[in-house]
């Protein structure tokens, strides 16, 4: 390391040091470190914590250090964990093609489309003024407007689109859905949005100028370049749905459960162990699609330049 | 499927089909952010004898005086302190974490890729997961949980990441040629930071700051294991979901956006008032 920094200053001879310095990593970590330690010791010593938890024994009235591997295969084997896992998958999936499309779209007339850098700046304002109210009460918003006797439906009635009001508008995987896409379309729009702003316009010229449709410019010059965001966007968005669990509780009336909400019943009951192998599970279930997703773009080596 | 294209490119001032097809998705999308958060500042409203849902049958403001009332099962006011003095002190602490943590990531060091993911595995860790692990080490060290120790170690696991991939966007579009001339110039590492860095981020290191205010604010998810016996302002709505369901709820909702307005509001005076302070430095000096 030494050697490398030595050759680093022979690199640059012209750059003066007034004072003698510490070695640039011993720098860069007094820098990094705070915030590595906190995470560390915040969220990594507490993720492996529950890793050993996971295998501990229980009853009533405690749980007691073993190495069982009882809670995973109860786990593996009752019905219910394959159901909420595909029910949270499904979530998942709709609502990241449904966000990914609006956000897409979203971000491109933002950066694009709006010519005037103030307008661009109150339009995104627009978009993410309704992130700073809470998230519980921008579901529970939704309540009156999608009810039987909602705004929604009194509007569809008054324009005569329908006698009846509609009755699958609220506490259904509809309703859900709309919530989640509500919440967490923003998520998508930031960072493609922020993708975007970095392609330089010349690009897109020399595509017309080569005769490329507007469909073609799209698929090769705009997507590519929009990859790094388009990624963190899908990795927000999927992470947000497969981590709630108050949506689904609050927006389905009790019709569908979550992974995380089937774990929280757990918790309350005091169940360590197992709610402990069912975390596990899922954290490992998240990594390992994040990781795909983080294979297909190196998140890092855009982000960090 | 709807897929925009040039329109604009090229000086042309005619606006293509595409730019009108997303005008036009770009107000439904809108409508939808803020049709639902519209009908709850109107219910907040609501009439005396009214309900959660319409029709309203009448307007008045009891539902907002509801708040200041000590009620059964919620205490608003002293948890709206609780609340923002917690994200207060989570902006602080992960403002100054994050924005150092960025400058350090402006190079390459042995371990950077290791803090990368460890922030980004903090990120999309399930939230409610945070909490139950945080909760479950105080239980075996048998400490009790409370608001400034498990709560706020809990939600800096999401604000710190978050700061950080901030800190990417911001640090991105800082140019190191001012530095570099800083150091040419004399300056001491510090000067160097304390008088050309830091002022040149400045506006973004308000936002790290806001974004941090604001996650922290409305955060339960990882809070609820965490907190102990007092609860933070989006608990105690949480609870107040659960027990009871009256107008107030949306006073509350109508109430907290009309906060959330003030902030957003304050910030960028700050921020414009920076700005047009530094292009009155640039103009003197010029």
């Amino acid at each position: 390391m030494q050697e490398a920094i030595g050759a680093t200053n022979k690199a640059w001879p012209s750059m003066r040091w007034s004072r003698p310095c510490l070695p640039l990593w011993v720098v860069s970590w007094l820098q990094a470190g705070p915030l590595a330690l906190v995470l560390f010791v915040l969220f990594a010593l507490p993720t492996f914590l529950f890793l050993i938890v996971s295998f501990f024994d229980y009853d009533r009235t405690g749980i007691y250090p073993a190495f069982m591997l009882d809670n995973y295969h109860d786990l593996v084997n009752s019905p219910a964990t394959i159901r909420v896992y595909l029910s949270s998958l499904k979530f998942a999936f709709i609502v990241w093609a449904v966000t990914l499309v609006v956000g897409f779209c979203v971000a491109w007339f933002l950066i694009h489309h709006v010519r005037s850098g103030t307008i661009r700046t109150v339009l995104f304002l627009l978009c993410a003024i309704p992130f700073w109210t809470s998230g519980i009460i921008r579901t529970i918003a939704w309540i009156p407007f999608l009810g039987r006797n909602g705004a929604f439906n009194q509007m569809l009635i008054e324009f005569r689109f329908t006698e009846k009001p509609l009755e699958f508008l609220l506490f259904s995987d509809f309703s859900v859905i709309i919530s989640y896409v509500n919440l967490f379309t923003l998520l998508m729009i930031g960072p493609i949005a922020n993708s975007m702003a970095k392609i330089d316009p010349a690009l897109l010229e020399a595509a017309r100028d080569a005769g490329a449709s507007r469909w073609r410019t799209m698929v090769d010059v705009v997507i590519p370049l929009s990859k790094t965001g388009i990624a963190l966007g899908s990795i927000l968005v999927f992470t947000q749905v497969m981590g709630d669990f108050f949506v689904v509780k609050a927006m389905s009336g009790g019709q569908s459960a979550s992974v995380v909400s089937a774990l929280s019943v757990e918790i309350q009951a005091m169940q360590y162990p197992p709610a402990a192998a069912n975390s596990m599970v899922l954290v490992v279930f998240t990594a390992i699609m994040v990781a795909g997703m983080m294979k297909v773009v190196d998140v890092r080596k855009e982000l960090v330049k | 499927m709807v897929v925009g294209s040039s329109g604009s490119v090229g000086g042309s001032d005619r606006r293509s089909w595409t730019f009108f097809a997303l005008l036009a998705l770009f107000c439904v999308y809108m409508a939808f952010l803020y049709g639902p958060m519209a009908v709850i500042y109107v219910l907040s409203f609501q009439g005396e004898n009214g309900g959660v849902t319409f029709p309203m049958t009448g307007f008045s403001l009891v539902w907002f005086a509801d708040i200041w009332l000590p009620g059964q099962m919620a205490n608003i006011p002293e948890s709206f302190n609780r609340s923002v003095t917690l994200a207060a002190t989570v902006s602080i602490l992960s403002t100054v974490m994050a924005v150092a943590a960025g400058l350090a990531f402006r190079r390459n060091f042995p371990g950077s890729a290791f803090i990368f993911y460890l922030a980004v595995a903090s990120l999309v860790m399930p939230s409610l997961l945070v909490g139950f692990g945080i909760g479950l080490g105080f239980r075996l060290l048998d400490l009790k949980p409370s608001i400034f120790t498990s709560a706020l170690g809990a939600q800096l696991t999401w604000t710190l990441p978050f700061g950080l991939l901030a800190m990417f966007a911001v640090v991105n579009r800082f140019n190191r040629a001012w530095e570099e001339a800083a150091t040419d110039l004399g300056a001491t590492s510090w000067q160097k930071l304390r008088y050309v860095t830091l002022p040149i981020l400045a506006p973004g290191i308000i936002g790290v700051a806001m974004g941090a205010f604001t996650l922290s604010y409305d955060e339960y998810a990882r809070t609820t294991l965490t907190v102990g016996p007092k609860n933070t302002l989006p608990l105690e709505i949480y609870a107040l979901i659960s027990s009871a369901s009256s107008p107030t709820l949306f006073a509350i909702g109508t109430l907290t956006t009309t906060v959330s307005f003030l902030i957003i509001g304050l910030t960028v005076l700050m921020v414009l008032r920076l700005q047009r302070r530094r292009l009155a430095a640039t103009m003197k000096s010029g």
